[in-house]
């Protein structure tokens, strides 16, 4: 119920966006995500954007898991 | 996929390991209130992953099992009217209801159909004018922004045979429940992520202070969960709970205020009755007036028996935390997915369809 899936914008209409995950295409709303832009990842939950990605917090968080696993290996 | 994948590296998860079982000294129970999670938990093997200092739970966090006997003996009631065309998520078909499910009522020729969307339940009202489709409204925060969504849209576009049943419900009411009955004590909880994602990290932030239970927001990856549980482990070790982020690629403190906006304009808040848990004040949606011509409670009216729980079903205490699926007697014996019992066996986020799916024995 709560599943929620990352997906590409490739092009936007209106509340409409057509979106992309591993080749497969989707008519998505993005009337809950208005400053969705092309390019952007959204987490599509039930056919509708509910949130987009935040590349930069993700890059970081896996900086910190990579300098965490770096720390364990030289202990 | 990107935002999967990197998610799901061993080493990085090796590194977390690692790093959990140097700082866990002390025993904690964690619960994760979201069926996602329990599944994410099962699936990878976190639970063998992390060291025994760490026990961890399951919540309510599944719509479907939280779901009450009565609000699902109305749902089945409503397909049996005339002219109706009930729309649902796929879980709520297969769960037994007090004397009927929805699938049964398909297969005695009622019209029931599986949507993936509210937009494919507005379609079917759209092309089929002369029908009344039923929106059968489960889920929590998550889902209730794009049931808003789906009534907005019918007024909008005039579409005047849409109904919502709104059996929604929230998520900080109910873990206030629990934490009040004391009936299981936790040390921390693992925050749904995509519930978050529309409420932001704030409205946890009674639950440190008040009950001093440590709060980490995690996403659904199996790294995700770990570097939740090595926060919840550090803050419970330093005796310093509070609310934390582990998903900030999708989850902002703030939460998504659009999507807020949308659910407070059609929603308001009232009481619900969750299964194991009973009446919660404060922790269900309703439709608002000004939009009750799409409100399926106040469109139709069912008679109703009195609901009947399954007899032996222990889903209510596996929803509370108070039992695990393995301690049900009829687990995996009388209750299967193929034949369930109960809800939590049904549903792709149930505890108990978790642990027969992917659990081991050692998972008790």
């Amino acid at each position: 119920m709560c599943l929620a899936v990352p997906v590409k914008i490739v092009s936007i209409d209106g509340d409409e966006a057509e979106t992309e995950i591993a080749g497969v295409r989707r008519r998505v709303s993005i009337a809950l995500t208005p400053e969705a832009k092309i390019g952007d990842y959204v987490l599509l939950h039930t056919g509708y954007a509910i949130g987009v990605i935040a590349e930069a917090e993700a890059e970081e968080t896996l900086k910190l898991l990579e300098e965490i696993a770096n720390l364990s290996e030289v202990h | 996929m990107k935002f999967i994948d990197e998610y799901q590296d061993s080493k990085l998860a090796k590194g977390l390991v690692c790093r959990i079982a140097k700082h866990s000294t002390q025993g904690i129970r964690l619960m994760e209130f979201c069926g996602g999670h329990t599944h994410a938990i099962l699936r990878y093997g976190i639970r063998q992953l992390v060291p025994e200092t760490v026990e961890m739970r399951s919540g309510p966090g599944c719509p479907v099992c939280v779901t009450a006997t009565a609000d699902l003996d109305k749902a089945i009631a409503l397909a049996h009217l005339p002219h109706v065309i009930i729309t649902t998520f796929g879980d709520m078909m297969r769960v037994p209801g007090s004397y009927s499910s929805l699938q049964q009522a398909k297969a005695e020729g009622r019209d029931v159909r599986i949507v993936y969307s509210t937009i494919d339940a507005l379609e079917i009202a759209e092309n089929n004018p002369e029908k009344s489709v039923i929106f059968i409204g489960i889920g929590f925060e998550t889902t209730a922004p794009t049931i808003a969504a789906s009534v907005l849209k019918a007024q909008r576009e005039r579409i005047t045979n849409f109904y919502v049943l709104s059996l929604n419900k929230l998520t900080p009411p109910v873990m206030k429940a629990l934490l009040d009955s004391g009936e299981i004590k936790l040390d921390g909880i693992v925050c749904p992520g995509h519930v978050s994602v529309i409420i932001g990290s704030h409205p946890y932030e009674f639950i440190p202070e008040n009950y001093g239970v440590a709060c980490v927001i995690s996403g659904f990856e199996p790294l995700d969960i770990l570097l939740c549980v090595d926060k919840l482990v550090e803050q419970i070790e330093r005796g310093e709970p509070k609310v934390e982020i582990a998903y900030r690629r999708g989850v902002h403190p703030e939460g998504n205020g659009k999507a807020r906006q949308l659910m407070e304009d059609v929603f308001e808040i009232g009481e619900a009755n969750w299964r194991g848990v009973g009446i919660v004040p404060q922790s269900g949606l309703r439709v608002r007036g000004k939009y009750e011509q799409f409100d399926a409670d106040k469109a139709f009216s069912v008679s109703l028996k009195p609901p009947r729980e399954p007899k032996g079903c222990r889903c209510g205490d596996v929803i509370r935390g108070a039992a695990t699926p393995r301690e049900c007697g009829l687990f995996g014996e009388v209750c299967t997915p193929e034949s369930p019992v109960g809800p939590c066996m049904v549903s792709g986020e149930g505890a108990c369809a978790a642990y027969y799916q992917y659990g081991t024995p050692e998972d008790s």
